[in-house]
């Protein structure tokens, strides 16, 4: 019974250390096919336009909607001390350093990340990665560095555009809906917000950008590989959903673990 | 003496079993396969056909033994020297692995594209003429889940000579084709193997119409691989699983013939 159990954790931890490993190299192999030629220009633009261009709606939806309740929780908060007038501080500066780009990391997680899982997982099925590699065409530099790249550079950017989107969902809970002044909502977030402060939420982009799409990429790539997913479309389908699950959950740990030690 | 243009020395493969038992698929396999003639690799299924393809294009590594391309032992291989080795095998996968969001016209094009320095003008009129020469004229634009089994196949066919390999692989060539399909897409490998002169490996089931091809069987069963000059020489073999294989298939052989006259 004893043994059954420690076979089983030997079994288990063998398994996490070898997902890890391949993770790793998987990691590494993607970075540097960034770098090999030729540049697929024209697929890192289709990519931009995927995750980028097309997570506009969404980011806007989801920025508006939670700058707005700040504003409106945040004048609840702070009229109980008199302070409405630091409310564009705390929006602003909660926005930036924190729901700015983990909200932004959790929504494309959610829509790219899970079509670039299943995109990934349905060519190793059908072994299109495979024809690639028999045609020795690299696999990475083809298909996986042009995400890398597209997600790195689409992430940050849409941080921005959120924390902008939000910081105006703020104001026009706070001062349309409120009558907070609209001087001291513009005032409060200038003083407060520091350039320490938009390189701590940049960072933070730009990392939960690098653990979405590795994780995203990475679980389809290895979909025959992953324990109890089984085969065919059933395994893509699970592994789909573990991707997004395993990225959200890293960007939440991550959050934490990069404001302990940045902020 | 020529040089065999593949080669197995005593490879051993195994997988581990979710229950934690070993599964040998290769034990101790030996065996050449001749430059410029068409092999077939016979068996069951799970006997590790697919598993032999995948070690030959350096997809999977031995557990120990050595694998040879052309004389070359191909083990050690890494980077660049292993793109060589790849640029000259064709693959013909089960399913045909196309790329679903490129043309048939993309398909074919992808490895001139990727793996050579022509220009467009060059690609575009090399990649016609194969395509009038698989009989694919007038579906250049068309996705593969706009195509036929038969015609995914011929594709398939075409982008994997583009690069003129010395050696086609074909993964169970013919699964889920019907048998007139299946005919016309063997003649299509007959006359393109003439033409070109490469070195044929077929791995599949499907064996009565594929042994109309071979020159050489190979039977792989429990690990073990039996090597045949001929298909009728297996007939005449003593070992207990291949007279099984005999009775369960030679019929089926002789109807096939039939049918072909």
């Amino acid at each position: 019974m004893i043994t059954d159990f420690l076979a089983k954790l030997g079994n288990t931890g063998l398994y996490v250390l070898t997902d890890l490993g391949r993770m790793t190299l998987f990691l590494l192999q993607a970075l540097m096919g960034i770098f090999r030629r030729p540049f697929r220009f024209r697929e890192l633009l289709r990519q931009l336009r995927f995750i980028g261009v097309g997570s506009l709606a969404v980011i806007f939806f989801t920025a508006i909607s939670t700058g707005m309740v700040l504003g409106l929780q945040g004048y609840y908060s702070l009229n109980k001390f008199g302070a409405e007038g630091m409310l564009g501080s705390a929006v602003s500066l909660t926005l930036i350093m924190e729901l700015g780009p983990v909200l932004t990391a959790l929504m494309v997680a959610g829509r790219a990340g899970s079509a670039m899982c299943a995109e990934l997982g349905i060519m190793r099925i059908s072994e299109q990665i495979d024809a690639l590699d028999c045609m020795a065409v690299d696999p990475f530099r083809y298909l996986i560095s042009p995400k890398f790249m597209a997600t790195i550079i689409s992430i940050p950017l849409l941080t921005a555009l959120f924390d902008v989107i939000g910081i105006a969902g703020g104001y026009v809970a706070g001062v349309g809906l409120m009558d907070v002044s609209p001087g001291s909502y513009i005032d409060g977030m200038k003083t407060s917000v520091t350039n320490h402060d938009i390189w701590l939420g940049t960072v933070k982009s730009c990392f939960f950008a690098l653990l979405v799409v590795w994780i995203s990429c990475g679980r389809g790539y290895f979909v025959q590989q992953i324990r109890g997913a089984g085969f065919g479309a059933e395994s893509v389908s699970r592994v789909t959903t573990q991707a997004v699950v395993l990225s959200s959950i890293s960007v939440l740990v991550f959050d934490y673990l990069l404001t302990a030690v940045l902020l | 003496m020529t040089t065999a243009a593949i080669e197995f020395k005593n490879v051993h493969k195994s997988f581990s079993r979710k229950d934690g038992t070993v599964q040998r698929v290769l034990d101790g396999v030996d065996f050449a396969i001749p430059t410029g003639k068409t092999t077939v690799i016979a068996g069951g299924s799970g006997q590790g056909k697919s598993v032999t393809l995948k070690i030959i294009l350096r997809l999977m590594s031995v557990d120990s033994g050595e694998v040879f391309v052309h004389g070359r032992e191909i083990g050690g291989l890494r980077g660049r020297s292993l793109e060589m080795l790849r640029t000259q095998f064709g693959v013909l996968f089960q399913g045909s692995a196309l790329f679903d969001s490129l043309t048939v016209f993309e398909n074919v094009a992808l490895p001139l594209r990727e793996r050579t320095k022509k220009s467009e003008d060059e690609i575009y009129e090399q990649v016609n003429n194969s395509l009038a020469q698989f009989e694919l004229e007038g579906h250049e634009a068309k996705y593969p889940a706009q195509l036929s089994g038969g015609m995914k196949k011929r594709v398939g066919l075409a982008r994997a000579m583009q690069l003129h390999p010395s050696i086609m692989l074909f993964d169970e060539p013919t699964t889920g084709l019907d048998p007139v399909m299946t005919r016309e897409i063997y003649h299509l490998f007959a006359d393109t193997q003439a033409e070109f002169g490469f070195t044929s490996v077929i791995v599949s089931h499907d064996i009565p119409k594929v042994f109309n091809l071979a020159d050489q069987v190979i039977i792989l069963n429990r690990g073990v691989m039996d090597v045949f000059d001929s298909p009728e020489e297996i007939q005449w073999s003593e070992k207990p699983h291949v007279q099984e294989f005999v009775e369960m298939t030679m019929g089926k052989i002789y109807q096939s013939q039939l049918e072909e006259k």
